[in-house]
């Protein structure tokens, strides 16, 4: 028998890219360490290239449990952006701190595999094991700087609640595949429509475990409460990657496991879906307003965002569905370019990361006050920017699919995010005595990667056109 | 007595004896090793019921990784000697056993109602290499990726137990 492996070379490349890693960080000597990063933004480079190439495809490999469609390169171009923008912001960061870069690079890259094997997964082990490799990984990059206590506490709290909803997602693998005889998506969910709307309660209670296990992952309310304190303890590169790529990764589920595969028994799991989308927009949009450290609010705010994005979920099929994959698209950029200004003005050992840090910054530093108003205004979601057309696309999939209720509370809470987005604004320019900002000269490839976010946020708003129709295309390919 | 009642006998016999063991010794080193005993004959058990792959996979992981892992953490605490337990949580152990018992001595009565219309088995249900077939076929690609997880985890391992920089 032939095996077809096209489908895995993404993955594969981004594993091989991960392993040069983590075998040259031994020969390299400390001030070479560089040299990684550099390897490793070729490697995602390299791979994003394929993944472009491979476009328009259609083909399963290793009997349907790995499936190459545009749905899947479509999520692995949002992961290999994120790294990429990810490693570009850390270089600095790794500098001034004593993380080993070796392993952090390559533990990026391997995380990265499991999003993209979550992705184009079509068998619910393999989805386990791809979403186990991206969590394994990020816990381990959460707790990396160990010399912070926060650090260390964020890593071990974060572990011990993905064990958590890791148990409650492969219980209820354990049993739709005890229900039904397979794992595999297709499988289950031609067994689903046979059965008639007579499921047997094996599969429903399979399909809510299920349910919670993601809920957890996207940080949905009530599954929400390890986010601020696991978002601020890590290190602020790897908070962006967590808020974007992660969330990216458990949405691709989302969107292929329930929207698609298990959309007969939407009746199952619609409703309580739709409650958890308003409260949990409300809940992370209240909860913002009253931090006073911008990390913290923007883990609050990616609370906030996971809910309008539950609205793409909840309105399911073709609007609802390709608005879920623009609106990721579309988030990426502004929140990775919150989090680089972040990183901009850290100095040396210590974070600044309050409000109070973010006076004057827009009179001193006039580029970095540009892109943090352009990151906040588009996370509040005012037009031209990609937060408003993401917004506008998920709110009005919410209207044809007759949940009016879901877009008015969603705009409302758009204008509930506006306090909080705005003082940042108000702080960076009309208030005194926050601290100096990293000049260009010093950390020259953050201000690449807050350029290139810029670039994203404002284009997506400009010309959605294009991203808006391969997304549509996108989600239409699941088979 | 067939011969196969008498091995059972033999072997219910002693894992009831060192799983007795393994609550009345004083000493928590041994009753850790009582525990490994227990476990490799439940795993005979297995063999002798036919079920080969249970039984094997009973002392690989039971015998083998878990009881290293519960060893480890007795000679880390260093505590080679149990405090006697006698408030809550006595209480609490007696009732679940005595929950056990009960259900066990139900679910006895009941397969004496089931006698002989018990489902029967194809001959080479759970064999090693029946497993290993769908393994190598099927989930092919979830064993590789598995390999890859437990890098990333020794990794992290090493990366978070490290000292120094």
């Amino acid at each position: 028998m032939e095996t077809n492996l096209t489908p895995l070379l993404p993955a594969a490349e981004v594993t091989l890219t991960a392993l040069t890693v983590l075998l040259l960080d031994l020969f390299l000597r400390e001030e070479e360490k560089g040299f990684l990063a550099w390897i490793s933004v070729t490697g995602l480079a390299l791979a994003a290239g394929m993944a472009f190439f491979l476009w328009g495809s259609q083909e399963g490999a290793f009997r349907n449990t790995l499936l190459l469609d545009d749905f899947a390169l479509f999520f692995t171009e949002i992961f290999l952006g994120t790294a990429l923008l990810t490693i570009l912001s850390s270089i600095h960061y790794l500098r001034e701190t004593n993380i080993r870069s070796g392993e952090y690079y390559a533990l990026i890259l391997f995380s990265t595999t499991g999003m993209i094997l979550m992705a184009a997964a079509n068998d619910l082990i393999l989805f386990f094991l791809g979403l186990e490799t991206m969590s394994v990984g990020v816990y381990i990059l959460t707790g990396m700087w160990r010399e912070r206590v926060e650090a260390s506490e964020a890593a071990m709290k974060y572990f011990l609640i993905g064990a958590f909803a890791t148990g409650f997602l492969l219980y209820g693998i354990a049993l739709i595949f005890g229900a039904t005889g397979s794992t595999n998506l297709t499988r289950i969910s031609f067994f689903l429509s046979l059965s008639f709307h007579q499921w047997p309660l094996l599969v429903i209670a399979g399909v809510y475990l299920v349910f919670i296990g993601l809920a957890f992952k996207i940080g949905a309310f009530p599954f929400h409460f390890w986010v601020p304190d696991v978002y601020e303890g890590a290190p602020t590169p790897i908070t962006g990657f967590m808020s974007v790529a992660v969330k990216a990764a458990a949405f691709a589920g989302w969107a292929r496991i329930f929207v698609h595969q298990f959309s007969v028994v939407e009746h199952e799991w619609g409703v309580p879906l739709h409650a958890l989308a308003i409260l949990t927009m409300t809940v992370g949009n209240l909860l913002a307003i009253a931090q006073s450290s911008v990390k913290r609010m923007l883990a609050y705010s990616s609370i906030a965002h996971a809910g309008y994005l539950l609205i793409g979920v909840v309105a399911g099929k073709e609007p609802g569905g390709s608005a879920l994959l623009f609106y990721l698209l579309a988030y990426a950029p502004m929140t990775l370019g919150a989090f680089a200004v972040l990183l901009a003005l850290k100095d040396g050992e210590k974070d600044n990361e309050s409000y109070d840090d973010f006076a004057g910054v827009g009179l001193k530093r006039p580029f970095l006050g540009m892109a943090m108003s352009i990151f906040m205004l588009s996370l509040a979601g005012f037009p031209p920017l990609s937060g408003f057309t993401g917004k506008f696309y998920l709110f009005r999939s919410a209207i044809v699919s007759g949940y009016t209720d879901l877009a008015i509370i969603g705009a409302l809470n758009s204008l509930l995010s506006v306090i909080y987005y705005l003082r940042v604004i108000v702080k960076m320019y009309m208030e005194q005595g926050g601290v100096e900002a990293q000049p260009f000269a010093k950390a020259p490839c953050l201000y690449v990667a807050i350029v290139i976010a810029v670039l994203g946020t404002v284009g997506l708003g400009l010309l959605p056109a294009r991203a808006l129709s391969l997304s549509g295309v996108s989600y239409l390919s699941l088979r | 007595m067939t011969g196969d009642q008498f091995l059972f006998l033999i072997l219910a016999a002693l894992s009831t004896v060192s799983s007795l063991l393994v609550i009345f010794q004083r000493n928590i080193v041994r009753s850790a090793m009582a525990l490994v005993a227990t476990l490799f004959l439940v795993a005979v058990l297995f063999l002798t019921l036919d079920a080969p792959m249970v039984g094997f996979l009973q002392i690989l992981v039971y015998a083998g990784a878990i009881m290293v892992l519960f060893l480890f953490v007795i000679m880390l605490l260093n505590s080679a000697l149990l405090e006697q337990r006698q408030n809550f949580w006595w209480g609490f152990g007696s009732l679940t056993a005595l929950l056990l018992v009960i259900e066990i001595l139900f679910l006895v009565s009941k397969s004496f109602e089931l006698d002989g219309r018990s489902p029967s088995l194809s001959g080479s249900f759970g064999s090693p290499e029946l497993l290993a077939q769908t393994l190598f076929t099927d989930f092919v690609l979830p064993f590789e990726i598995a390999s890859l997880l437990l890098l990333v985890a020794i990794i992290g391992a090493v990366v978070l137990a490290k000292r120094g920089a």
